[in-house]
């Protein structure tokens, strides 16, 4: 390369090309900085407020699974479909058949798999009653449908209320009143739902395309049949798999709601690890895995089939 | 409107059969999926057995917890002592030892006077007879050794309970007079004692009076006594909710950190080798699908309760999902930018820094920004299972039912921080990648 002279424009083109490239270089590396400092003092201050220290416990860390270990991998299957140990000494460790629920006679469920029953009914009713409620509400909170900008405002807050309430305030208040059960579980899990549905509804909403709306407003129609038969049909895939996207993520939710007093899988993964029962545990771990699985692969089929591959890109992070 | 002439319609009928022979699914099927919905609805009701437990559910108690979270309760035992009416504070009391309350007004000759609200409404006591005032009408109520007895034609706000007497006064409060004592409830509007506990010596100072004490120079006094705050514990609660929000940066900060360099393995586009794909994709997934509750009991076994076993509970689950979507994100890349690098014979290092990067880094950051905010809510429950944070702290608060009040401070706390995150992510998302973009 040789150096080819510049004309006096090109020199002052060239020296501000540069100061703006420094001034970027020197904001980057004052947030990256930035970021590091708030890192470090972050993790220093986690440390500080942990009972055991990162660093001494580190070592440690997998003592706990060497004693988690079941007598034989088939205890495993035991526990997870209530048969009979041969390890058993009448401590509640090996005691997988006195919590079968029986059908007949000698048809049972094992304890485990209603469990997980419960908790998946618990993330299906709550989308089911938290969709139809944010549906209902979307169109008062979509700019392009509403005028009235209080009814939007309230709303909108209402939704922001719901979505950022922590769920275990919800779910304590209602086991405070209605004692331990599922009921404070789909309560908490479906006004979480409301709010986080509410939000991508609506916004999938005011990015309707308007002109089946005025087509319709054009020939007289209320505002009610507008929405019905302009909206509805062009925002419905979307809704689907938005909703479809939510049960996924309530399923996870319901369990972890079922170990702070809601019932399910997760209160019974939580006694079994805290008592250590190997088994037990592994069990539980190994349903888990494999409902979420099944889930989370048929509820994608199912999306692709309804919207393509565009709903796999859209509203990730509203959780 | 003019009818169709049946040619016309057979016409129609012909050119559009689509419209007009639809298919059953196409008719009925919304119908169909509503009342299959509802079907499953009524089976859940009786599967949860909904009826049974609200009826079963302690009602009346809903509404006085629910009072808690915005008002209080003093709740003394007016005793009878030789004579003389004696008030007995429980352990929560909220007044200072000696101090002068206003609506409970002691007399010389050893009665007391305790109003609710107005002088109409008041209980003059003695330790033979109680004067109740509803509304301004006198109802004296005996006091015998065998009981309370209300006088004949009492109204509904004198209630007599067996041997004692109930005296409501709706929102103000109610008093419960039995043979020996008055067990008076009164209720006001607020949170008692929220800036100092009736030990500190600061105590009676309003809110106003705390501006006056910082601006004549008493901060330091100010700031300690209030942290210090034996009754509501503000030191504690704040630090708790600083481990909860450390738990849920830290967390996806290592994410993103880790996830970043793993998804440019896992892009088919970036790393031609199928088994490589193949394996760090799965990988994604099994982190993924492992619950996050799975992960944060596995490691406050390890590290014991507090925020590192909540921090790698955040770590493993969004390291997972994080680097699916910024693998997803890589796939789609323009290929040009990156044609164009290569074609200036870049190593391929450089071809990925100035072929790539520029292209998927505001995604990635505006999906990281996306997860901090999702885990800033994520983290107070994974801290009530035991990794500590706010979380565990409401559930204990939750667990005596008489803290509502603290309850709902920690609720706005909660609800303000991730107000503020939210605006405060949204502000740089917008700068990143433009206002229409989120």
């Amino acid at each position: 390369m040789t150096d080819v002279p510049l004309s006096p424009a090109s020199e002052t083109l060239l020296r501000h090309y540069r100061s703006q490239v420094l001034t970027r270089r020197v904001y980057s590396v004052i947030g990256v900085l930035l970021v590091l400092v708030a890192l470090f003092a972050a993790m220093n201050y986690a440390n500080a407020a942990n009972s055991g220290k990162f660093f001494d416990r580190i070592p440690y860390l997998f003592d706990f699974l060497k004693n988690f270990v079941p007598n034989d991998p088939l205890e495993i299957f035991r526990a997870m479909f209530d048969i009979e140990s041969p390890y058993y000494d009448g401590s509640l460790k090996y005691d997988y058949t006195s919590d079968r629920h029986y059908l007949t006679e000698s048809l049972y469920i094992p304890n485990f798999v209603y469990q997980l029953i419960i908790t998946v009914n618990i993330a299906v009713v709550s989308t089911i009653i938290g969709g139809s409620i944010a549906f209902c509400l979307c169109f008062f909170a979509a700019t392009n449908l509403v005028g009235a900008g209080a009814v939007r405002w309230i709303v909108r807050r209402i939704m922001e209320v719901l979505r950022a309430f922590p769920e275990i305030v919800i779910a304590g208040l209602l086991t405070a009143v209605l004692s331990i059960g599922p009921i404070a579980a789909i309560a908490a899990v479906s006004l979480h739902t409301i709010g986080a549905l509410g939000k991508l509804f609506f916004e999938v909403v005011e990015n309707a395309d308007m002109k089946p709306e005025e087509g319709l407003r054009s020939v007289g129609a209320t505002w009610l049949e507008r929405v019905r038969f302009a909206i509805v049909p062009q925002v419905l895939p979307n809704f689907v798999s938005y909703t479809l996207l939510r049960a996924e993520i309530n399923v996870r939710a319901s369990t972890i709601i079922g170990a702070v007093g809601g019932g399910g899988i997760g209160e019974v993964f939580r006694l079994s690890i805290g008592r250590d029962h190997a088994a037990k545990t592994y069990a539980i771990v190994i349903l888990l895995l494999v409902t979420i699985v099944c889930i989370d692969q048929f509820s994608g089929w199912l999306r692709r089939r309804l919207v393509g591959n565009q709903s796999f890109e859209l509203g990730r992070g509203a959780a | 409107m003019t009818a169709i002439s049946l040619a016309e319609r057979s016409r129609l009928e012909k050119k559009y059969p689509e419209v007009f022979r639809q298919s059953f699914m196409r008719r009925w099927g919304l119908l169909v999926g509503i009342g299959l919905t509802l079907l499953y609805l009524v089976f859940c009701w009786f599967f949860f057995s909904v009826g049974p437990a609200l009826q079963n559910g302690k009602w009346d108690r809903a509404g006085i917890y629910i009072q808690d979270w915005y008002s209080w309760r003093a709740q003394p035992r007016l005793r009878f002592e030789d004579g003389a009416v004696v008030p007995q504070w429980s352990s929560r009391g909220q007044y200072a030892e000696g101090a002068d309350i206003d609506w409970l007004t002691p007399h010389d000759d050893g009665s007391m006077t305790a109003t609710f609200g107005s002088d109409d409404d008041r209980l003059d006591i003695t330790t033979s007879q109680v004067d109740v005032y509803v509304d301004g009408a006198p109802w004296p109520v005996t006091i015998t050794d065998d009981g309370a007895f209300a006088p004949e034609g009492a109204p509904a706000a004198i209630e007599q309970d067996g041997r004692k007497v109930v005296v409501h006064y709706g929102f103000a409060g109610q008093a419960e007079i039995r043979d020996n004592q008055v067990a008076v409830q009164r209720r006001f509007l607020g949170w008692a004692n929220f800036l100092y506990d009736p030990r500190s010596p600061l105590w009676g100072n309003d809110l106003f009076d705390t501006v006056g004490l910082i601006f004549t120079g008493h901060g330091q006094q100010v700031l300690s006594e209030w942290l210090g705050n034996r009754a509501w514990q503000h030191a504690d609660i704040l630090a708790k909710l600083m481990q909860t929000l450390v738990m849920a940066f830290v967390g996806t900060l290592f994410a993103t950190l880790v996830a970043f360099p793993l998804a440019f393995v896992a892009a088919r586009t970036i790393t031609p080798n199928r088994a490589a794909n193949w394996l760090m994709k799965r990988g994604f997934d099994f982190l993924r699908s492992i619950d996050m509750l799975i992960w944060a009991l596995f490691f406050t076994r390890g590290f014991g309760p507090g925020p590192i076993p909540g921090i790698a509970a955040i770590f493993f689950t969004d390291t997972g999902a994080l680097g699916k979507v910024y693998a997803e994100a890589l796939e789609n890349v323009d290929d040009k930018q990156r044609e164009g690098v290569k074609s200036v014979g870049a190593s391929p290092a450089s071809v990925n820094r100035f072929g790539v990067v520029p292209q998927v880094l505001p995604v990635f950051i505006s999906q990281s920004l996306y997860f901090w905010e999702s885990n800033t809510r994520s983290a107070t429950i994974i801290g009530a299972v035991g990794a500590g944070g706010i979380g565990l702290k409401l559930l204990e608060a939750m667990g005596t039912n008489s803290d509502w009040d603290k309850v709902a401070y920690m609720v706005l706390l909660i609800l303000g921080v991730v107000f503020l995150f939210d605006n405060v992510s949204n502000a740089i998302r917008s700068r990143l990648i433009g206002p229409a973009a989120h």
